[in-house]
């Protein structure tokens, strides 16, 4: 990606944040079990990035790509259909 | 019109005549007949504005920058622990470019506390990315005003700049002074049109994080913007003086008896009106001593000094601030300046007239006595 160096880093293409892949950060990996998995939704609500897509009121599999590993969906989720592990190199 | 008023004043007439659309302001001594007279104007219906009263100077300070990133001119004012206050939110007004103009009171910074003049406040905001102008006179703060928005607003600089006047020395000093007609101040200092707003038709994101892969190319884009606006300081001295017939220097310091001088002060901000005294019952007697006055303290203006003072035998640097544990800040980057230089006079570093302890004829005539006969650097407080 080509970043324009506006004066004052001002960015000038809103929505433009999907471009920039944060999920390097992550050291836990949250690991989903779709048999376990009822769709309630509760961790795509509380998901604080944009790692949880969903489609026609499905979760789908964590993107990773922005998943920076906090945990919350695994602990908010009622049916212990996540686990956090070891993110590994 | 020529008026007799006090430098605070005649910087209220100045921002009036500017036309800033928002001035967020928070009061301090002794900064406080600015936003005072600014406010007469506004409620005598004299001057249309947003004048907002916040809470502090911290928010004075983040609302300028709401205000001028929504798109309007803005200005504001302090002193002191007001300027000190504002401290982190000064960097972020300069990181992202917007042309603020502020005016401050020089005072001393506390403990113990002490409310009259020094340049401690401005000179410990030095790297904050603002542009630093020192005037010695209530016309020359009048002016520098106005000449502050041209500046900072230039397309090539889009810096925030600080006005500094001395605090009391010159703030509630009565002075004559010329204040221009709007027409004429219309005609020099065009509206403003920033870079980037924010407008929710045309939505942007201003202040975003700046990870390691950017955020030394926008401090390399503001340093830039520091040395281009050299220039533009200068051009707008001249440009100013077509106007309205009066200029200082070449807009980033002015020389005074200098061209012959063999000793030379160089100080900021009203000491040099003490030292044109001095210079002329100095010169009156046969001595061939000088003035640089340095107007523009940041960006630092390396090659006009260095052209100005190279002739002379010796310099005696006046600072109002000190740097703890080294020397005078002005004395310090004079001495770096001519480390490149070829050519270079004997250094001798002044501190004076803190907290508002008196700066005197005897002081200055001390010292070029003291500069005549001193082989060596003398670092010195004039107590
Ligand atoms: S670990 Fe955090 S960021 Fe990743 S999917 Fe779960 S809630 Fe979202
Ligand atoms: S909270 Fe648990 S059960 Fe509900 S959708 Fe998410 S993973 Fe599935």
């Amino acid at each position: 990606m080509v970043i324009k160096l506006n004066p004052g880093a001002v960015i000038t293409t809103p929505g433009n944040s999907v471009e920039n892949k944060t999920g390097g950060w992550r050291s836990l990996r949250p690991v989903w079990d779709k048999k376990k998995c009822t769709q309630c939704m509760i961790c795509w609500t509380y998901c604080p990035d944009i790692s949880i897509p969903q489609k026609d009121g499905k979760r789908l599999e964590t993107d990773f790509d922005f998943c920076k590993g906090c945990g919350i969906c695994k602990q908010v989720c009622p049916f212990h259909a996540i686990i956090m592990e070891k993110e590994k190199k | 019109m020529k008026k007799v008023t006090e430098a605070s004043q005649a910087v209220a007439e100045a921002v009036r005549l500017c036309r800033p659309g928002v001035i967020p302001v928070y009061p301090i001594t002794p900064q406080t007949h600015i936003p005072e007279r600014i406010a007469d104007f506004v409620n005598n219906g004299e001057f249309d504005c947003e004048l907002i009263y916040m809470e502090s100077e911290h928010s004075a300070i983040s609302a300028a920058i709401g205000s001028s990133a929504g798109g309007a001119r803005t200005y504001t004012a302090t002193a002191s622990q007001g300027l000190a206050l504002m401290h982190e939110i000064l960097h972020i007004v300069s990181g992202m470019r917007l042309p603020v103009v502020m005016n401050v009171a020089n005072r001393a910074l506390s403990a113990p506390i002490n409310i009259w003049n020094d340049h401690q406040d401005s000179i410990s905001a030095r790297d904050t990315g603002w542009i630093q102008l020192y005037v010695e006179s209530s016309q020359e703060a009048l002016d520098t005003t106005i000449m502050a928005f041209r500046i900072a607003e230039d397309k090539n600089v889009m810096l925030p700049i600080m006005v500094c006047l001395d605090g009391f020395t010159l703030s509630h000093v009565y002075e004559p002074i010329d204040i221009p007609d709007q027409k004429k101040v219309d005609n020099f200092l065009p509206k403003f049109t920033p870079l980037f707003k924010l407008d929710p038709k045309a939505p942007v994101t201003m202040g975003p994080v700046g990870f390691p892969d950017t955020f030394m190319d926008f401090k390399k884009q503001q340093q830039d913007a520091f040395d281009a606006s050299l220039n533009i300081i200068k051009k707008t001295n001249s440009g100013f003086k077509k106007d309205f017939e009066r200029s200082y220097g070449d807009g980033l310091v002015e020389g005074y008896m200098l061209d012959d001088a063999d000793y030379v002060f160089v100080g900021m901000g009203t000491i040099c009106g003490t030292a044109r005294v001095v210079i002329d019952t100095m010169r009156k007697k046969g001595n061939k001593v000088g003035m640089l006055k340095l107007k523009c303290f940041r960006p630092f203006p390396e090659k006009e000094i260095i052209d100005s003072l190279s002739k002379a035998k010796a310099v005696a640097v006046f600072d109002r601030a000190v740097s703890f544990g080294h020397k005078g800040p002005v004395f310090s980057e004079i001495a770096s300046a001519f480390c490149q230089a070829g050519k270079r006079p004997v250094l001798h570093s002044f501190i004076a007239g803190l907290g508002g302890r008196d700066v005197t004829l005897d002081h200055i005539e001390g010292a070029f006595s003291r500069i005549k006969k001193e082989k060596l650097p003398v670092s010195e407080w004039l107590m």
